[in-house]
């Protein structure tokens, strides 16, 4: 009993207090229409429950009460009655319809993904997400930026453990923004609560969400279905910004993607390739392959002293450009630029021991991409 | 001719247990076989509770302490499924092989050389399935609902051995179903109509069906990806021409049912508790088996509503969305029967009265949760998230759990002999009691404020729910110490109970004596 008033007085504490902070009850109402309408039809449904519970337990209580045999209750001996089994049969039917009218208008508005003014793909990736604006020239990745000394309890965990990104998604507010989400590995579910949107990301699918919000902001939300190791660690952050400010940042992303194709061409010292591709595998590859190169038994293969990391070069640049089939191995050719994926495969040849000694340029990896051919 | 008929009686009723190991091993006596199921559920619980213990030890506190993330979906995995083939399948079958044939006034199950064979399966199928945690690469990793391609192509090579036990699984379920099928349709005691059936003995054999008509399509799916793993076919892979969304659809059109299967004998043992202990006859009888029905049959149309988010087309929200609605229509006829049962009756609060009641209660509250679910749009939010978590365990935990121990209660007077200690046995429900709902209310919360399910380390915002959440489930975990305590120390000695156990309850398991002997309605009852 007194776990449960313990309980109702920290709700009564918590409702007042904002609506991201600790113990937080209820779901949030989020920002968008259509997130606005779900929040309704989830507070609706719930005083509902709340309302039928009362009713329920409390006719079941007060039996409970008075009909116990230390208080003297003789049993009667009914056991049945038509009329009130058909009644407690079509009552909820009737609220059940009442739910469903407005639960339907909802559902039919969210299924409307007509006439949207920005078009990005989104593509799941273990454990990160990839965001191409279509017609627009833009395609980048987002990975958690939260360090791993903050997941290992060595460093103080910041304000937004785990739900931060390197290169969030920016998008105009006030704009209706259709996602087409897909998965280049296994299922993975794309979810910003704020939202209200949730789509499962199917590799060879693409399914149809959108969203219009109308206040710029940031909003945050996470991988909602079990992708592997790393399904706690692939958030989504969503930066919107308004009109002006949305075509700056197009601008901008655009000019420096391209600055990043034009560094290909460039030639780079060894030195300068070994510290670029340890921060590299660090992001990239550290996740599966380990970070001192010793992979996880049977399951991800070890770097350090591998046939692939000391033997021909090419065959390496072919690995990490185009995966493995059949293995966690992804194609790296659009994920990295030309001159990290020179750098990494530079990296891991001459790590660990591995000492090799080649290296590879980035404008040799750029000549293979372009080339487009496989392997 | 009749003196040689007695003579035969008299040895047939005088032989007893064959001695030593060979008993449980040759046994082809029901409440042997409801023995070891019984034993052998509780250690897969004791098994599948240590790992919810590990799981709910790293999310104390936010960061990794204790396991790693690869290691923790290990752990999840094996969890459910430990807990839904190996504790709650095998409580409900190892109740109906003891109490099945008492209550219909059969001398044994009609195949009790199969009936065996359904249980020595198990103890293999799981050894092998838990051997996987030793294996390079590690067990089971993609969730207990191992969602192709995570449990295909990007599985650890031990998902062959998990293939295998699940189709050992399968088998074992289903010849135990056509056991009860046959037991309570070919072996019912001269007078006891369908219409007199106890109410477990009803549900038994609605949910046997469900078995047989569900556990195939388990078998196929497992069957696809092991096709698909070493074949080189493409069921699931859309490269190949497959579609990874057929992997739920099929899997869903087992899981479904499979949840009802884990919840009807549930209903039975309820129905029969309250009444003995509100001292009257069951609240609409006919309803209760028309409801029981009725959600059998639903079970069957509503399996999308696991897959709102995949991407169905429209109209294919709102058949599932509305069909799963209806499931509250015959789940609410139950709860009011139950409740109408105890009003005007005469109440006594003995430990499986306790266990009955929370079992109402908190199953209603996972019923609520569930028409929550049902709406497609606001499902949109909730899936995936905690407040699944929370749901399903509350119809799993104090529905499905809460209900085995109740049977148990109330039926080990009459398979021991003795009355369990009444503390003991209030203590381990009140800690139980306390235990689960500060393990999964919690859960709600959490889950409403945008927690995922299956992950090792969360958010700060998160962080306080969860420690409350860690703290209930040790709470939980260690009360059923106190249930095992029980049980031995009932076995070993106690009371005396008389044939009736309790204050005249109905049914013929009561009219033999306590303990049941080894065999019993050698000659069949007369019902009236």
């Amino acid at each position: 009993m007194r776990v449960i008033a313990q309980l109702l007085l920290l709700a009564f504490a918590c409702s007042a207090g904002s609506a991201r902070a600790d113990w937080q009850l209820n779901m949030p109402r989020g920002v968008t229409e259509i997130s606005h309408a779900v929040f309704d039809l989830h507070m609706l449904i719930f005083w509902i429950c709340v309302a039928i519970a009362v009713v329920v337990f409390g006719v079941m209580f007060w039996s409970i009460f008075h009909h116990r045999k230390s208080r003297g209750a003789r049993a009667h001996h009914f056991h049945e009655n038509t009329l009130v089994e058909v009644i407690w049969t079509l009552i909820p039917f009737v609220i059940l319809i009442g739910m469903a009218v407005p639960a339907t208008a909802t559902l039919v508005k969210m299924y409307d993904a007509s006439e949207a003014e920005v078009d990005i793909q989104i593509t799941g990736y273990q454990w990160k997400w990839r965001y191409q604006y279509l017609g627009e020239d833009i395609d980048f990745f987002s990975s958690m930026s939260t360090p791993r000394e903050e997941i290992e309890n060595k460093q103080r965990k910041g304000r937004h453990y785990l739900l931060e990104v390197d290169n969030p998604l920016v998008i105009p507010a006030g704009k209706k923004v259709r996602f087409l989400v897909t998965a280049a590995d296994v299922i993975h579910s794309w979810w910003v609560p704020d939202f209200a949107v949730k789509k499962d990301a199917i590799p060879g699918f693409i399914n149809e969400a959108w969203t219009n919000v109308p206040e710029p902001g940031v909003y945050r939300g996470q991988c909602a279905e079990l992708c592997g190791k790393d399904h706690g660690f692939m958030p989504i952050v969503v930066v919107v910004k308004p009109q002006q400010e949305y075509e700056q940042w197009l601008a901008q992303t655009r000019a420096k993607q391209l600055a990043v194709k034009a560094a290909a061409s460039q030639s780079m010292s060894m030195e300068q390739l070994m510290t670029r591709g340890e921060e590299v595998y660090k992001t990239a590859c550290a996740a599966c392959h380990q970070v001192n190169g010793m992979g996880l038994a049977n399951v991800f293969p070890a770097l350090k002293d591998s046939p692939i990391a000391l033997g021909d070069i090419n065959a390496h640049i072919d690995i990490v450009l185009n995966g493995k089939s059949g293995t966690a191995m992804q194609a790296y050719r659009d994920q990295l630029s030309a001159v990290d994926l020179a750098a990494v495969i530079t990296w891991e040849r001459n790590a660990w021991g591995n000492n090799v000694g080649d290296k590879v340029e980035p404008a040799t990896i750029q000549k293979m991409i372009d080339g487009g051919a496989e392997g | 001719m009749n003196t040689l008929t007695r003579n035969v009686e008299c040895e047939h009723t005088e032989h007893g247990p064959a001695r030593g190991l060979s008993r449980w091993f040759f046994t082809t006596n029901h409440k042997d076989i409801g023995t070891l199921y019984l034993w052998f559920s509780f250690l897969m619980f004791l098994t599948g509770g240590c790992m919810a213990l590990m799981i709910r030890a790293e999310l104390f506190q936010p960061g990794l302490q204790l396991i790693q993330p690869d290691f923790f979906n290990q752990m999840t995995t094996m969890h459910g499924l430990i807990m839904v083939f190996g504790a709650v399948m095998p409580a409900f079958v190892g109740l109906a092989n003891w109490m099945l044939p008492l209550m219909v006034g059969a001398p044994d199950m009609a195949l009790p050389r199969m009936n065996n064979w359904s249980f020595w399966i198990l103890p293999f199928a799981f050894a092998m399935m838990i051997s996987t945690l030793f294996m390079e690469g590690g067990g089971p990793n993609f969730g207990w609902t191992f969602y192709a391609p995570l449990s295909t192509t990007y599985a650890p090579p031990s998902v062959t051995f998990f293939i295998f036990a699940v189709h050992m699984m399968g088998i074992s379920s289903i010849m135990g179903a056509i056991n009860v099928i046959a037991t309570i349709l070919n072996m019912r005691a001269p007078g006891m109509t369908m219409m007199k059936l106890p109410l477990f003995v009803w549900t038994w054999l609605i949910t046997a069906f469900l078995l047989i008509a569900v556990m195939p399509v388990l078998a196929g799916v497992v069957t696809m990806m092991l096709m698909d793993i070493h074949f080189g076919t493409s069921f699931f892979n859309a490269a190949g021409g497959g579609d990874p969304v057929l992997f739920q659809h099929i899997f869903w059109f087992f899981g479904h049912p499979e949840v009802y299967i884990m919840i009807l004998p549930a209903f039975g043992i309820v129905s029969e508790i309250i009444p003995t202990f509100a001292r009257k006859r069951l609240f609409g009888y006919a309803s209760m088996v028309y409801a029981t029905a009725s959600i059998a049959f639903l079970s069957f149309i509503v399996w999308a509503h696991h897959m709102f988010t995949v991407g169905l087309p429209l109209m294919g929200e709102i058949f599932f969305m509305f069909a799963t609605m209806l499931i509250a229509v015959p789940t609410g006829v139950k709860v009011f029967n139950w409740i109408a049962t105890m009003f005007r009756g005469s109440m006594t609060f003995e430990t499986p009265m306790l266990f009955s009641l929370a079992f109402v209660v908190l199953f209603t509250i996972g019923g609520f949760s569930g028409l929550m679910l049902a709406i497609a749009p606001a499902d949109f939010q909730y899936h995936d998230t905690y407040f699944v978590v929370a749901h399903f365990h509350y119809v799993l935990v104090p529905g499905a759990v809460f209900a085995i121990m109740a049977g148990v209660y109330y039926w080990l007077p009459k398979w021991t002999g003795n009355y369990y200690n009444e503390t003991l046995g209030k203590w381990h429900f009140w800690c139980s009691f306390i235990g689960v709902n500060l393990t999964f209310f919690p859960m709600h919360f959490i889950g409403l404020a945008g927690m995922p399910r299956r992950i090792p380390d969360y958010a700060l915002q998160f962080a306080d729910f969860n420690m409350v959440a860690s703290i209930g489930a040790f709470i939980f975990g260690f009360s059923q110490l106190i249930f095992l305590v029980l049980v031995i120390k009932t076995i070993r000695g106690g009371d005396r109970a008389p044939a009736q156990v309790w204050d005249q309850p109905q049914g013929l398991e009561w009219t033999v004596p306590s303990p049941a002997p080894y065999h019993t309605f050698a000659e069949p009852p007369e019902v009236k």
